[in-house]
């Protein structure tokens, strides 16, 4: 809310309406923090009740880089309570294929078997993004000593074939490795000669020393050999991700069964590995600061934020604003003197610029899409709910 | 990334169904008890802050709404408790609907523009990154 003085029942100017927009930022305190787009808040005049139209019209989006898995974009016009839900969507509720059961037949390795397993379940997979979208879920029935979840299950009334696993619920993936000597024969060096030679490392004395992420092989199921061939096969998103260590005689035996997830349940299933935003930092040079001061200002903020500007009917050099985007907003020229009261430091309240981090299974853009999409689905259903609240169902 | 981007929170429902039988949804939205037409309580059922913000947020920004809020009254249990009290006899679930569609045409809006946004950085962007 602007100062007393300011508040009047006229609606608000232009230039008070950009003013409201600014969260200040002090050199120990914030202010103006609260959303002050709500109806009452400046008087009768100001219209700020819910307006599609005008909504649309301020409504900015800029994108600063696009590459697969990695995008940022700058959303303007939107309130924080939106902009943290796409964001909280994006990292919860997007739904991606992760390993959910593993199998084991053997493990003679040194991980134990439950360490191992979860390390499985937090590879990041990727193949067929038609594919991936034309999986279903598989709904993983209860433990059978779990009498609480059966209740709660039986309670929901599921589809049982939906816990059955089939081509369009469940990717197939094994894992079999078996660590030995390096021999003449098969390898073209002989392991234990190079022991006995003084060769301490496992890569020349042995085969299969390390098991990668790339020794998973996928088994295609039923329909699955239409969406996942050659290039769209399922695979992990990096094959050089180590899993386990081996020695001579061990060896790992598995089958992993891959399911459909949301991150709410389990973090392996969040298809980022960032998503988050910050508010656009706004600078203010309220008095011309000149000469030594203008150097010393530019050196309070990261490289490109102020530059020095000569002012042509003086000749000085003055320190102007150049992009705010690089600001880190350190407040570092809040602490000195000499800036006092000729600088205002702030943030735009409704200017996020998003970072979206894909773990490579679908592209950010593609993935802020489907949250947009899915807070909408949210919506629909409410309203679907509503309908039957009130016809009494 | 099911066919109608619809699921549950925690444990995923309908999801990627295509030519899956039509099932009847769980009811998962209530009226509390003491409700009157102007002011009523709204319990979500596996719902959170990410549609309870969104949403009381929509519908505050409805003038004929007095008070909205929203709580998650214990976080062990995924409820949200939404509150809507109205000005001039109003009814509650009438401004609840109102709050919904708007939130939809939102949603609606910023794919719009997003897409489009995205496309023309794209065309003018091959490498996917800014030249700075």
């Amino acid at each position: 809310m602007p100062p007393k003085a300011d508040r009047s029942w006229a609606p608000l100017t232009a230039e008070q309406l950009e003013q409201r927009r600014i969260i200040g930022i002090n050199a120990e305190t914030v202010s103006h923090t609260a959303a002050n787009d709500i109806p009452g808040h400046y008087g009768p005049a100001q219209d700020d009740s819910w307006n599609l139209e005008r909504f649309s019209e301020n409504l900015k989006v800029n994108f600063h880089a696009n590459q697969s898995y990695n995008a940022a974009f700058s959303l303007v016009g939107v309130d924080a309570s939106i902009a943290n839900a796409f964001r909280r969507v994006l990292i919860a509720e997007v739904p991606t294929l992760a390993i959910e059961d593993v199998f084991i037949f053997s493990n003679t390795s040194l991980i134990q078997d439950e360490v191992f397993a979860h390390r499985m379940g937090l590879v990041p997979l990727t193949g067929g993004e038609e594919g991936l979208r034309w999986m279903r879920w598989f709904r993983k029935p209860p433990p059978a000593d779990d009498y609480a979840a059966q209740a709660a299950w039986e309670e929901e009334g599921y589809d049982e074939s939906e816990s059955v696993p089939s081509d369009y619920n469940t990717v197939v993936m094994s894992l079999q490795v078996e660590c030995r000597w390096a021999t003449q024969e098969l390898d073209g060096r002989d392991g234990k000669a190079l022991a006995k030679a003084g060769s301490n490392d496992p890569e020349e004395r042995y085969v299969n020393s390390n098991v990668y992420a790339r020794d998973l092989v996928f088994e295609p199921q039923g329909q699955q050999e239409q969406f996942f061939s050659g290039e769209n096969r399922i695979r992990p998103t990096n094959p050089d991700i180590l899993i386990a260590k081996l020695r001579p005689g061990q060896k790992i035996d598995i089958r992993c069964h891959c399911v459909k997830g949301i991150g709410a349940d389990h973090a392996k299933f969040s298809p980022v590995a960032t998503a988050s935003y910050r508010l656009l930092p706004s600078i203010e040079i309220k008095e011309p600061i000149l000469g030594n001061d203008a150097k010393k200002f530019r050196r309070c903020f990261p490289r490109g934020v102020i530059e020095l500007e000569e002012d042509p009917t003086t000749g000085q050099t003055k320190a102007v604003v150049k992009d705010t985007m690089k600001d880190t907003v350190s407040r570092e020229c809040l602490r000195h003197e000499e800036f006092k009261n000729k600088v205002k430091l702030g943030r735009y309240r409704d200017h996020f610029i998003f970072s979206v981090e894909s773990t490579g299974q679908f592209k950010s853009d593609d993935l802020f899409l489907d949250s947009v999409k899915l807070l909408k689905a949210k919506a629909e259903r409410f309203k679907r709910h509503l309908d039957a609240l009130e016809e009494g169902r | 990334m099911s066919q109608n981007g619809d699921h549950e929170m925690t444990d995923a429902a309908a999801g990627a169904e295509i030519d899956a039988p039509v099932k009847v949804e769980k009811q998962r939205l209530r009226l509390l008890p003491g409700s009157s037409d102007t002011a009523a309580s709204f319990a979500f059922e596996k719902e959170d802050h990410t549609l309870g913000n969104a949403l009381r947020y929509m519908i505050m920004k409805n003038p004929d709404v007095e008070f909205c809020g929203y709580s998650i009254p214990h976080p062990s249990e995924a409820v949200l408790h939404l509150r809507i009290q109205t000005w001039d006899g109003v009814s509650a679930s009438e401004v609840l609907r109102k709050g919904l569609e708007d939130l939809t045409d939102l949603c609606d809006v910023v794919v719009d523009k997003f897409t489009a946004s995205r496309d023309e950085f794209n065309a003018s962007h091959p490498e996917g990154v800014q030249a700075s």
